[in-house]
């Protein structure tokens, strides 16, 4: 039985699913019993999903301008 | 240039990219940058297409350097675009030679050995921090209201704060969906290093969203909110 210390440590390989079959199993048992992992599963989650929503394409325009007339001058300079 | 020396200037991962068939991680997750399916369009065309989601990954890896990345990116691809035979590939190409000029930007740092032991608080969760500091007495959901007082650039912050050998392996796998096996080839580093760098990475991040959401008083916006 894995007690909260371990359980805390495989906390990111248990939510990204990385756990070998026994480990897998050994963090289940420990969180059918203990209400503070079970919270520390799902905010791991909640804060992973954070890092998704934050890698949408954004651009800002005066950027997006620079770079595209970059863009020009590298084709400028191939022609 | 020949062929061989613009090899050697983009850098590992290249010569398996310009093979592949589709731009596809090796979680078998689609990478969501859409290519127009005609073919022989200009390198502007694809590149103009590219540039959105390659400032944002650039912005996430480099920081305030994103647009100095992107540039040399962009000059480096541009120097090799015969080469890009199927234009399906080019997202995962862009990828490869964008992170390569991270890379770049970032050798020492990512050469310089740990200095701190890694598990010096092993114990350490931000859940625990939060549960223990309780920011929001009036919270029912105290965890959630404390991530959901970050924005999108507040995330792109903190990840600004992290050191690039964090910084970048927590962006490719966990924002990228990009497994570990690929990202310690795109790095050129062993897998068990990008593990160790991964295992900071989470830990650095989560402190630093604590003590960017006390320095920007993101907290007591949200209590303000509910009063």
């Amino acid at each position: 039985m894995i007690d909260c210390s371990d359980a805390v440590q495989r906390l990111w390989d248990y939510v990204e699913k990385d756990l070998d079959g026994q480990e897998q199993a050994s963090m289940e048992e420990h969180l059918e019993l203990c209400r503070r992992c079970c919270g520390e599963v799902e905010f791991a989650e909640e804060v992973r999903d954070l890092m998704k929503v934050a890698s949408k394409p954004h651009i800002p325009d005066e950027v997006s301008e620079r770079l595209s007339e970059y863009l020009d001058d590298l084709e400028g300079s191939a022609s | 240039m020949p062929f061989r020396l613009w090899a050697r200037n983009v850098g590992p991962g290249f010569v398996v990219l310009r093979s592949m068939a589709a731009a596809v991680s090796s979680k078998g997750q689609e990478v969501s940058r859409a290519v127009s399916v005609s073919e022989d369009r200009s390198f502007s065309e694809v590149a103009r297409e590219q540039l959105p989601w390659l400032y944002s990954l650039a912005r996430r890896v480099a920081g305030q350097r994103a647009e100095d990345v992107v540039q040399s990116c962009l000059l480096k691809a541009h120097q090799g675009f015969d080469s890009l035979r199927d234009q399906q590939a080019a997202p995962a190409w862009f990828r490869q030679i964008l992170i390569n000029c991270a890379r770049d930007l970032h050798r020492k740092e990512l050469r310089r050995v740990d200095e701190t032991p890694l598990d010096e608080t092993p114990d350490y969760t931000l859940y625990r921090r939060i549960a223990d500091e309780d920011p929001l007495p009036y919270s029912e959901s105290v965890h959630l209201d404390f991530l959901h007082s970050f924005t999108e650039d507040d995330v792109w912050n903190v990840l600004d704060r992290l050191q690039p050998k964090y910084r970048i392996p927590l962006v490719l796998v966990h924002m990228e969906g990009l497994a570990v096996k690929e990202v310690a080839r795109m790095l050129a580093v062993p897998e068990n290093t990008v593990l160790s760098w991964l295992h900071r990475g989470r830990k650095q991040f989560q402190e630093e969203m604590w003590d960017y959401a006390e320095e920007r008083e993101l907290l007591r916006e949200q209590e303000g909110v509910r009063r």
